[in-house]
Formats: structure tokens, sequence, C-alpha cells
């Protein structure tokens, strides 16, 4: 019998040893909104979305252990009036032109801006130039559309068994660079089926000749939010 | 509310009047907003400048060249609530995708060494506003009260958005409404 519990916006959530607050809250039908967080994967921490104050202080849901104890707040103005800056400084930092990405209507990025009633970018552009690596024959790269959220660096080390992207550089520096001698994705061990050319929350990793397969106006977020559309899908993988 | 008419100015700037056409869509629905609402200066209406009192300022496109920057400076000055509207608006949009190219480059393409020109040459005349080297969100220039996303925003954020505003309403977009794209 089962009965530690967190408490989260004041409601008692049950817990097992061993999960994050992120893995408590999922499983109980609360969203914590999140970006570089798949449960699939190693925890990363590093997109800061999921932030929740736990006994007054800032932790990441995704990384923080569940414990006795734990009082925490999640849906505050406070939250997510951050998560929403934080969320421009993603949008002014890369280049994010929805009408005319492949990805719009299916993008984490853009369904979390929506969520969190984000309609302008506050911050001043960066405009910065980034590349385009069109190189492989099935997949591509937009630079100007990765988050480093790190998704597909883990997705290939921990699913396809690869070592296909990484992130070099640190600070406004970083970027994702992929691990062959050209540095382009063709000559890389990338392959269409893998995890990794598929788990890209934003339209930066995209599988050519299918963009538009599914009409605009009938994407996943056309007409779902994305807490909804989140219980559905990490609600149940939690539970396998 | 009063009897007088709530000003409403509009202007394209580096935009494709798409935003335009969708307030269009208003259709039958410009009959009962025109009971409260007078236009000043549009493309609608052909007025050259704003009256000093206009109550709202919607602007579509982002700001490309020098006379993008004085038209918005004068709808700033004039209007009492400026609104962004569309992506372009927003963020630069569509044109802002030269912003990696150097304007240099992106003239010799268009005007020089591009594939048909005749007679090269870089237009050059003193009625011409100059470009901007970057394409730039109105945010960047002025201050924006308001942002309506969208390419376009649909007829249906203009009626909600206006009739929000003309009942002394806080506007706000439902969920279907906001979209990016």
């Amino acid at each position: 019998m089962n009965n530690k519990s967190i408490v989260i916006d004041g409601k008692n959530v049950p817990f097992e040893d061993g999960q994050t607050i992120m893995q408590a809250a999922t499983a109980a039908g609360i969203y914590i909104p999140h970006l570089c967080h798949n449960p699939g994967f190693t925890p990363h921490g590093s997109c800061k979305l999921c932030t929740v104050k736990v006994n007054g202080r800032n932790c990441s849901a995704c990384t923080f252990p569940a414990s006795e104890g734990q009082n925490i707040t999640n849906v505050t103005k406070e939250l997510n009036d951050d998560r929403e800056k934080i969320t421009q400084m993603l949008f002014v930092e890369g280049n994010h032109f929805c009408p005319s990405c492949e990805k719009t209507g299916n993008c984490n990025l853009q369904a979390v801006a929506y969520h969190l009633g984000m309609t302008d970018n506050h911050f001043p552009h960066f405009f910065e130039n980034r590349e385009v690596d069109a190189s492989h024959p099935d997949v591509m790269i937009d630079h100007n559309r990765c988050i480093f959220c790190t998704l597909c660096v883990r997705a290939s080390q921990e699913v396809d068994g690869k070592n296909v992207f990484a992130i070099s550089g640190r600070g406004i520096d970083k970027r994702l660079v992929v691990n062959s001698e050209s540095g382009l994705l063709k000559d890389s061990d990338l392959e269409a089926t893998d995890c990794a050319a598929h788990i890209c929350p934003t339209g930066a990793i995209l599988i050519k000749r299918t963009g538009y397969k599914v009409p605009i106006g009938q994407r996943i977020f056309d007409h779902s939010q994305i807490d909804t559309v989140t219980l559905a899908n990490e609600g149940a993988s939690h539970d396998e | 509310m009063t009897n007088k008419k709530v000003k409403v100015a509009t202007v394209s700037l580096a935009g494709c009047f798409g935003c335009h056409m969708s307030f269009l869509d208003l259709d039958e629905r410009l009959v009962d907003l025109i009971e409260h609402i007078e236009f000043d200066r549009s493309p609608l209406t052909d007025i050259e400048h704003c009256s000093p009192d206009c109550d709202i300022g919607l602007i579509e496109g982002g700001v490309c060249n020098s006379e993008n920057v004085h038209v918005l400076r004068e709808f700033r000055k004039n209007c009492k609530i400026l609104v962004a509207v569309g992506a372009c608006a927003i963020n630069g949009g569509l044109p802002a995708m030269r912003n990696h190219i150097s304007l240099e480059d992106c003239l010799n393409e268009a005007y020089i060494s591009g594939i048909g020109v005749e007679n090269p040459q870089i237009p050059n005349d003193v009625e011409l506003p100059l470009l901007l080297d970057k394409v730039h969100p109105l945010h960047e220039v002025v201050k924006i009260d308001y942002f309506l996303p969208g390419c376009p925003p649909s007829a249906d954020v203009f009626w909600k958005f206006l009739t929000d505003l003309l009942a002394g309403r806080e506007p706000s977009l439902d969920y279907e409404l906001v979209h990016f794209d």
C-alpha cells in the first residue's frame, strides 16, 4: 500500500520512491508545462519551463525527486509569467516563422506558447544567421528552429544506440552539431526510422516529403491544448 | 457608451494586405461594426494622415524601410490603442526572412544578377524610401498595446477583439482564435 503523497496546488498527489515531481504529477493528471522533458528519456532539466515552487523554492519538476512534505505550486500567475518569458526568449533567440514552417500545428514550442496565452515575442529578435542542413536524403535540420532541448541527442544515444547529435559550445554560442567528419547529416549514421529523427519538439529536425501530409487546420494543436494532449500521451506511457 | 463613433485607423507596412483582406471577411458584420466605428487613415478610405484623436490603430506588417518607421510613429502619436495585427507585425514574418542575407546581396539578386533582369540597376530615386538593414517587428520600434497573431488573423479574431474593446471589456481570445500560422 503506497500512501506517500505530495501536494500540488492544494491537491494530494501520490508518488512512489524514485519518481520525480513531473512523473507523479503526470500520473495524477496534472500538466506541468515542459519542452526538454519527454518521459521516454533521461531528464535534462534545461528548458526550465517546468519550474515549480517546492516549499517556496524554484525547482525543475522534471529532475526533482518527489518526497514527503513537499508543498508545490504549479499553476500560478508568477510561474506562468516566467514560463511565458522563457518561451518568448526561445522565440527571439531562434528564427521561428510559424507560417512558413512545416511543423506548425504539431509543434510543442508553439503549443506551449498558445497554452501560456503568449501573443507576442516581447524581446528584440536576434535574427541570427543559422544554417539549414538538407544534405541527408530523408531528414533535414533547420538550425533556425533548434531550442537545444537535447531530445535528439538523448534519443540517438538511449534508443537508437547511436551517437549522431551533440550540443557544442556554451551559453549563447551553443549549437547542435552532427557527429560526422564533414559535420553534415548525410555523412552521419542517422536513418529516417531512427527515434532521433522523430523526437524534435519543434521544426528543427524534419522528415522530408511528409510535411504537409496532414493539412493545416487538422493538426494536433489546432483544436486541442497541449495539456490535454500531453496527459493523454505521457500519462499513458508512465503506466506502461 | 456615448454616440460618438470610435475612430479606427489601419495601415499595411511590410505586409501583403492579407490581414486587411481578412478584416474584410467580416462581411455583413461590417455593417454592424460601422454603427460603432468610423475609419480614419486607412487604405479603405484613402485618408493620408491620422487625425490626432484616433482611438484604435491596426497595423499590419513589419518595418522594412524608412517610410514604415515614419508611418508607425505617426500612428503611435495619434492612436490611443495600437495593435500589431498578424505574424509580420509581431515578428517580422516572411519579409524578415531576408534578415540573414545582407541588404547588398538582396538588392544585387533582385535588380542586378537575378534571372531575367533587364537594364540592371539598383533603384535610387529620392521618392523611394530607403530599405532598412533588417526587417523589424513593430514592438522593436514603438510601444504596442495588443497583438493579434495569425497569418492572417481570422475575421473572427478582429470581431472578438473589436467588440470586446467597444463593450469596454479587456480583449481576450479563445484558444481556437489564437494561431501563429
